[in-house]
Order: C-alpha cells, then structure tokens, then sequence
C-alpha cells in the first residue's frame, strides 16, 4: 500500500501531527512519503526521513484548502499512491473532504489509530460523543483519512528526507478565494494539537485573568492551554485554543481540566486523552464521572501549588 | 441574491443516540431536531437576504420525518425548504451525499450556499469542502465574520493560529462557524406563516441521480464493527484539605507524567 502524509506547516516548521501519521504509517507497513505543499517551502519538509515530495507554487503561498486539492490529485496520479493521509486541521479537513469529492474516493475522518488487517486498511473511529467505537474502512482506492490530533506521536527526529519535486496546474475555481489577511497569533509553546500534555480552563476559572494560573502550570509541564466553548464565547481566551464539538478533538497524554464542569460538548473533544485530572470545587460535575484524578477544590488554590511543585521538581 | 442553507436534521440533544447493530446506521426513530450549528446558517442566510434581498431556500437529505425539523428554518424567515428523501439514499457516507447534495444545489443555482458547523451526530466537518470541489466553486470554511462587499464576499475564518480574513466572489460556498452570530428565536407569526410556505420533497429520479451513487452503493466506506469503548481505570477522588497539590504530583509521577 502506497501512502502520502499531507505534511501541514506554519512559519518554516513542520506540524507535528503530520509526522506523527507519517511515522504511524511507516510503522504499520505502508510505503508511506511525506508530501510538502506551500511557497517557499524548499526545505521544509527535508526533516521528514524518507520520502517527500514537494510542491513549491507561488498558488500554494496562502493556507487556503483549493489549490492543495489540485496539487494532491496531481501527485495521486503521478505517484501512483492509493492512500492519503491527514492529521486533523481546519485547513486538513477542507483539503482531504476536496480531494475525496475530485477523486470520487471514500474519506474517514476523525480516526484514532490505523492498522493494516493482510490487504485491508482499517481505521479505528470513536462515534456518537465517543460512546461506541467504530472500526471501518474503504471500498475501492484512492483511501483517504483524516486522523484525530494527537492520536500518534511524532518521532524526536525522523533523519533526512530525499526530496523529489512536481508540479501541478490548478482549476480556475481552486484559486478564486484570495487571503487578505493571514493570522500572526504569538505563539509560546506548542499549540493544543500538538501537546503532550494540556491544562485546559473553563467558567470555574472565576475571571479571564485566572487563565494566567493554566499558563503558568502548561510552562511548567511543557505543555498548551485550552479552553472551554463557554469562555471562549465569554472572550476569555482565543477560539483556537477551543477544545469540544464546535472546537478541536485532542487527545494528549495528560489533560489537566480545571474549573471545567464537563459538558458533553466538551467531553467529545478532549475524553480519549490518556489520563484526565479534573479540578473543580463542584462534586457533582459531570467531569468527574470520567475522569482519572477527581480533585474536589478551588483551582485558585491548587493551581499555584501544583505550579510550584512542579517547578520545583523539573529543578 | 440566492441562498441555499445545507442543513442536517439530527436526533434531539436528549435523545440517547445509537447505531443500528444490523446496519451500522444511526437510529433516527426518535425526536430530532434542526442541527443547531446548522441553525447559525439558516440565521446568517436571514441576516445577508435582510441587507441585500433575496431568497432562502433550505435544502436537506433525510427520511420523510425530516420536513417536520425543517419548518423551524421556515419559522425563522426562511422562504422554502427542499428535502431530498429516497430509500435509495439512506446510508450514504461522505461521496454519496455529496453527490446528491449537489444535484439539488444545481437545480437552485444559488449565489451562494451555506454550510453549518459540524453535525452533532456524524461530527464531520467535511462536506461543505466535498461540496464546493464537486459544484467546482469557491470555498472559505470556518467562517466567524462574512461581509458582501461589491458582489464579493470577506469572510473571517477562525484557523489554530487566529483569524484569516478571505474574499471570494459569487457563486461561492461559505461553512459558518457557530460563533458567527445568535440566532433568532421563530415568532408566533413566523410559525403560524411556516405552514404554507413552500416544502418539496424529492426522490433520487427527481434529481436525477444513478441509485448507484447513493445510498451504501455509492459510499467509498464502510463500517466493519462497532464496540463499546474500553472503560476508564478506577479513579482516584481528592478532596482538597490544602494539600490536593502533592497527591496531584505524587499521581503523575507515579505514572511518569511528569
């Protein structure tokens, strides 16, 4: 089985959640290569390890999904490939759901582990609020997948890469949308889809400035800062930091949930993380029916402690 | 200006939603309800057609029943509903709905066609972009803020990194996200006038559609099993008597989280 990674990048860096599909690819069997779309991006993808293909076109300069369509379909049939691969994104899920409409092929989305059964591909997909776990797969190839965002790790390095080039032409329609305006959000530390760890706030944080106390226990662990929908509507904190149904689906080893009541619609984006401790001085929040630590108390309290301790430890 | 609002019927937030064991297909026997990410685009359509004229036309895919959901979109001020209903059509995945959704978009010649956020059954958030590629339009997803400006659109998309601002001009598809705005509750006047408002209702051969690309015969994917998720360990409980701090750290580094 033939397999292309769509590899997202921002600010000259490969997104560790590509890398870590291609490296899950790699592991399960899969003729698996990295593929690089973007302006510039000569270098980019040369950390990838294998194979990868780039596509440098200036059509490719903005972060828009159209053009990226073009281009895969235009390596699918060079390359012969029969599967294409994604770690979930807002830009990912536009590009993968095009390519699946052009190419007339099958797309699952929303997966949480891959594994080849002889000839087939099966992917594994939590449904319904991850209440029952769905294995499926694909009729006929090309197969697309878009995996759930930390649901494989990356490799510490994947050695260098033997980049190959092509080009592609782009349909009139895929270039008619036009960036005006292209988000610069500050980032410190890794983003929520690429976290090992996420200390994550809700309305139980009191006051927008207690999300400071989640900053400063993330720095700590090395890890992101979510929020709930609630305190993102409320201003609180920025939507791309919204983990739930209308946000992100992330599934860090650790999800430290404070003053957050559980809602399922926050549930669904943040329940198969590896362990949940959940803060919160309700005993009756819904959280703690599923999380690991249950830990009745203020976080205005606990936060400052645990950042201490852990700072202190990490000494 | 022409509006189409794709939009999903689902079941109702307080119904326990299931997978039919024998068809791996939802159970939609119970309540159910306008997607309510769905109901931000039906609000956005009211709000552009208010600035600018027009008509809005909302187009589903679902059994029979689902006309019953869609009147709320008619309550609100929408002009007409158009459901595609078809034996032939029930579990159709991803490609399958697609095509049929741009069959009926084609019969419209919308100037632009609007999109909800995900679905809270399926959880996709892919077949506007499915959609977009397939009627071969221009497509801005994610979309907290739209503007039509000079027969163009400016939309503000919400990305990991902040917001995009995008343009594209007409026709176009356009995915609103559920930040977009607060919709409005139907008035008494609006629901009694919902009842004689157009609502069509139309099967694969209306549309013209192969039975072969609907329904299971036209789907690219498939569901093998279906399992129960794995239970969570025992959980630990600590109630905070000013040192739920160190048993918190004694925890994770128990288990090399730290």
């Amino acid at each position: 089985m033939t397999a292309l990674v769509f590899l997202e990048h921002h600010e000259g860096e490969l997104e560790k959640g590509g890398l870590g599909v291609l490296a899950r690819a790699r592991a399960i069997g899969l003729d698996a290569a990295g593929v690089v779309l973007g302006s510039g991006v000569g270098e980019v993808g040369a950390s990838a390890g294998g194979q990868v293909y780039v596509c440098d076109d200036p059509a490719l300069a903005s972060p828009l999904p159209q053009p990226r369509v073009d281009a895969l379909a235009a390596l699918v049939a060079q390359s012969g490939a029969d599967t294409v691969l994604f770690a979930a994104s807002v830009l990912a899920a536009d590009v993968a759901a095009g390519l699946a409409s052009r190419l007339g092929a099958g797309l699952n989305w929303d997966l949480t582990d891959l594994r080849l059964e002889g000839e087939e591909l099966v992917g594994v997909r939590p449904a319904l609020g991850d209440t029952v776990i769905a294995d499926v797969t694909w009729v006929g190839a090309p197969r697309f997948g878009l995996v759930r965002s930390g649901a494989f790790e990356a490799p510490e390095s994947s050695g260098d890469a033997t980049v190959e080039s092509f080009s592609a032409t782009f349909e009139d329609f895929s270039t008619q949308a036009r960036m005006l305006e292209q988000a610069h959000e500050e980032a410190s530390g890794p983003s929520i889809e690429d976290a090992d760890v996420i200390v994550a706030g809700g309305r139980g944080l009191g006051k927008p400035d207690n999300f400071a106390l989640c900053e400063a226990l993330a720095k700590e662990l090395g890890g992101a800062v979510a929020a709930t929908r609630a305190v993102v509507d409320a201003g609180w904190y920025p939507y791309s930091a919204q983990v739930g149904q209308t946000g992100k689906s992330v599934s860090p080893k650790l999800y430290v949930a404070c003053g957050i009541s559980g809602a399922i619609q926050h549930k669904v984006g943040m329940q198969s993380s590896g362990t949940i401790v959940a803060i919160n001085k309700d005993p009756n929040a819904p959280i703690f029916d599923f999380a690991d630590v249950a830990v009745i108390g203020d976080v205005e309290q606990i936060l400052p402690k645990l950042t201490e301790l852990v700072r202190a430890r990490n000494a | 200006m022409k509006i189409a609002v794709c939009a999903k019927v689902v079941p109702d937030a307080s119904a326990h939603k299931r997978l039919d064991p024998a068809t791996f297909r939802l159970d939609r026997s119970g309540e159910s309800t306008l997607n309510p990410t769905d109901v931000n685009a039906v609000e956005e359509a009211l709000r552009l057609k208010e600035a600018h004229e027009g008509e809005v036309t909302v187009l589903s895919l679902g059994p029979p029943k689902a006309m019953e959901a869609l009147r709320k979109a008619l309550a609100m001020g929408a002009d007409r509903t158009v459901l595609v209903s078809d034996d032939g059509a029930a579990g159709s995945d991803l490609l399958a709905t697609t095509a049929l959704l741009a069959a009926a978009l084609e019969r419209e010649s919308a100037d632009l066609v609007l999109f909800g956020q995900a679905s809270s059954d399926a959880d996709g958030a892919v077949l506007w972009a499915a959609v977009a590629d397939r009627l071969r339009r221009p497509l801005i997803s994610q979309v907290a803020n739209l503007k039509l400006e000079g027969g163009e659109l400016i939309g503000k998309r919400q990305t990991e990194f902040g917001y995009d601002v995008i343009a594209a001009p007409l026709p176009a598809v356009v995915a609103v996200s559920d930040a977009i705005n607060e919709p409005r509750y139907p008035s008494l006047k609006g629901i009694m006038g919902a009842k004689s408002k157009p609502a069509e209702t139309l099967s694969l051969a209306d549309l013209g559609v192969d039975a072969a690309a609907a329904g299971e015969a036209g789907s690219r994917t498939k569901v093998l099993t279906l399992t129960p998720p794995a239970p969570r360990g025992d959980q630990v409980r600590i109630e905070d008597n000013g040192n739920a701090a160190e048993k918190i750290v004694a925890y994770l580094a128990e288990r090399k989280l730290l």
